[in-house]
């Protein structure tokens, strides 16, 4: 694990290193938020799916209520950071602990989709807000203010807070995983009877595991209403949450800095599929079919077998 | 005028149900068969639609198209089967539920390639147009009820086949215990080619039905498919059935719910805020009844495996 961290690490800095190096306009910085935001929220689901097992179709619904945290509060005339990021944070944290601890007493299939019906009536409670935009979602006044500082309007101090939220994610996640917590969410991933055995319920672990993956999710979905500055119904849809699992697979479920990896090719080469041609999906579905049936360990897989 | 919106909106609710149970009936046999997640089932039924579309445009007839798009729909299925989905029967749900994924990309980009982004309008047949009347001064779109009739008729052959022939029994058998149906001889993989292709040919049915009432355009699929999967889970899975009894509980609340939802959200909010939270709370109810049950119980009201 250690011995392969030189190529998350690298991404990090390379990522930090970028706008000194030509990728500093509007338009690569933008993309590179995006792919950094959606980065956080796969790498806190390869957090659920490989360390916990849990292997959720709804996880875009916490990134959603994130983003809607940031909007509905700014329709209130609330922009200040201390309050909206932990209200956001709190919000999917919140979403999470209630959904969680209906869908984790199912396992297998059955979580599966009972967090995609959840992600549904999210979805379905969003295009509801008509005063908050409804079906056409939410146009921000203005991104949030740091301590009255308009911090987040700089492009250069946002490309940093994103990758500095970033790399938190990640640390933040493999500490844990390595803490007697995670430890216990991985042996009870691959035999919950032995850990019952041992004396030890996975549920409030698993639980636990579900609600820090949706806050994290949601502190995502506080960046990305910012930089977009635009919240959408869409953002919660399955679509969606089928993306992130996709980050997630295509970087490699065994570890969690692949779905970073995942996330920055998946945004890189759908945006450049959508420049090249109209009809892109037809070469990405395909794409999207070929790395499940042969790339089974992931990009991550495929960088350890190399120099591992 | 209270009884006759209700008595419309159940039968409108019945014939969605019918619908979704073309397209469960597919989806919970490959489910229960073979343990694997089709996310793509939904784009057969909108392959379906397309395919009946255009038949029927270039005959001239919806029933020439109807009877050319079924093969169609059939060989549709047969070449995903073979292309895609067989290289995926031992992998995690996971990889089932991304590469089908990635099918319906495919599949909603190439009908936009094909027939355009725009829908198609699909006319109704001859024989079944203008209404009939179900009750005094209530007319009701004769093509409809016939849509009702030939759900109903189909899930009645359905039943004969599954319950009483040697196919159908072989497949209840792969549904409740494949490894057992394995070890006495039986060739589950063809079983399940054979399920497969029939469960793509009903989905495309059901789109063919569909498409002189709802509008023929990319994604149409998609909706069905997340309401086709809270069918078959809250059916219990591999259950036919259950597919039929959650489908039919399904387009009746999602359509009642859709209908009544705006006027009792009226008794609260004024009537804009009304209109548009009602439709979504509406939206709502079969997802909240799909938790309930999974919640309660966990393998859907007729349950098929033991344990």
């Amino acid at each position: 694990m250690a011995r392969e961290a030189w190529l998350p690490l690298a991404v990090l800095l390379a990522l930090g290193a970028a706008p000194f190096l030509g990728l500093g306009g509007s338009y690569e910085t933008t993309l590179m938020a995006r792919a950094m935001i959606l980065g956080m929220a796969a790498v806190s689901l390869a957090f659920l799916v490989g360390g916990a097992g849990l292997a959720s179709l709804g996880h875009a619904a916490s990134l959603g209520i994130g983003a809607y945290a940031v909007a509905i509060l700014d329709a209130h005339g609330v922009t200040d950071a201390a309050r909206v990021l932990p209200a956001a944070i709190g919000a999917a944290a919140l979403f999470s602990l209630v959904t969680g601890a209906i869908s984790i007493r199912t396992s297998g299939v059955h979580f599966i989709m009972i967090t995609l019906a959840f992600g549904q009536m999210a979805f379905f409670t969003a295009s509801s807000l008509a005063a908050y935009g409804g079906d056409d979602g939410y146009t921000l006044y203005r991104r949030t203010e740091v301590w009255g500082a308009r911090l987040l309007e700089d492009r250069l101090a946002f490309h940093f807070i994103c990758l500095g939220a970033l790399a938190l994610t990640w640390g933040g996640c493999a500490m844990l995983l390595a803490s007697r917590f995670g430890r216990v969410l991985r042996a009870a991933r691959e035999n919950a009877q032995r850990v019952e055995a041992v004396g030890l319920s996975p549920y409030p672990f698993r639980l636990l595991a579900y609600v820090i993956a949706g806050a994290i999710a949601g502190a995502a979905g506080f960046l990305l209403a910012n930089a977009t500055e635009f919240v959408s119904p869409a953002t919660l849809s399955w679509q969606r949450s089928g993306e992130l699992l996709f980050m997630v697979i295509l970087g490699g479920v065994g570890r969690l800095w692949g779905a970073i990896l995942g996330a920055l090719v998946f945004v890189v080469l759908e945006t450049w599929l959508a420049q090249q041609m109209q009809h892109w999906k037809l070469v990405f579905g395909p794409l999207l079919i070929l790395a499940v049936l042969f790339l089974r360990g992931g990009l991550s897989g495929l960088v350890a077998r190399r120099h591992g | 005028m209270t009884t006759q919106l209700l008595l419309v909106q159940a039968l409108n609710g019945l014939q969605l149900g019918v619908l979704l149970f073309l397209v469960a009936a597919g989806l919970t046999l490959v489910f229960g068969v073979m343990d694997f997640i089709n996310l793509a089932h939904g784009v057969q039924y909108m392959l379906g639609a397309y395919l009946g579309a255009a038949f029927a445009a270039a005959t001239g007839s919806f029933w020439l198209g109807l009877a050319l798009a079924l093969p169609a729909a059939l060989a549709a299925g047969l070449l995903l089967e073979v292309l895609v989905f067989r290289h995926l029967y031992d992998r995690d749900h996971l990889s089932q539920v991304l590469a089908t994924f990635g099918v319906i990309l495919v599949l909603n980009e190439g009908v936009k390639v094909i027939w355009g982004a725009a829908p198609l309008q699909v006319p109704i047949p001859a024989l079944l147009e203008g209404g009939i009347e179900i009750m005094p001064g209530l007319q009701y779109p004769i093509y409809r009820v016939a849509v009702l009739g030939a759900g109903i008729a189909t899930a009645g052959l359905l039943w004969w086949l599954v319950e009483r022939t040697r196919a159908g029994m072989l497949v209840r058998a792969g549904a409740t215990n494949p490894a057992m149906v394995s070890a006495l001889g039986v060739d589950v993989r063809r079983l399940f080619t054979m399920v497969f292709a029939f469960g793509a040919m009903l989905a495309g049915f059901a789109g063919v039905l569909a498409g002189p009432i709802f509008s023929v355009e990319p994604g149409m699929g998609d909706n069905v498919l997340i309401l086709a999967f809270v069918v078959i889970v809250i059916g219990g899975i591999g259950s036919i059935r259950g597919a039929f009894v959650a489908a039919l509980l399904v387009g009746l609340i999602d359509t009642l719910g859709k209908s009544l939802m705006p006027d009792l959200m009226r008794l609260f909010l004024d009537a804009s805020a009304a209109r548009q939270a009602g439709a979504a709370l509406a939206s709502m109810l079969v997802y909240v009844a799909m938790a309930a049950i999974l919640a309660f119980r966990p393998a859907g009201l007729f349950p098929v495996r033991a344990g």
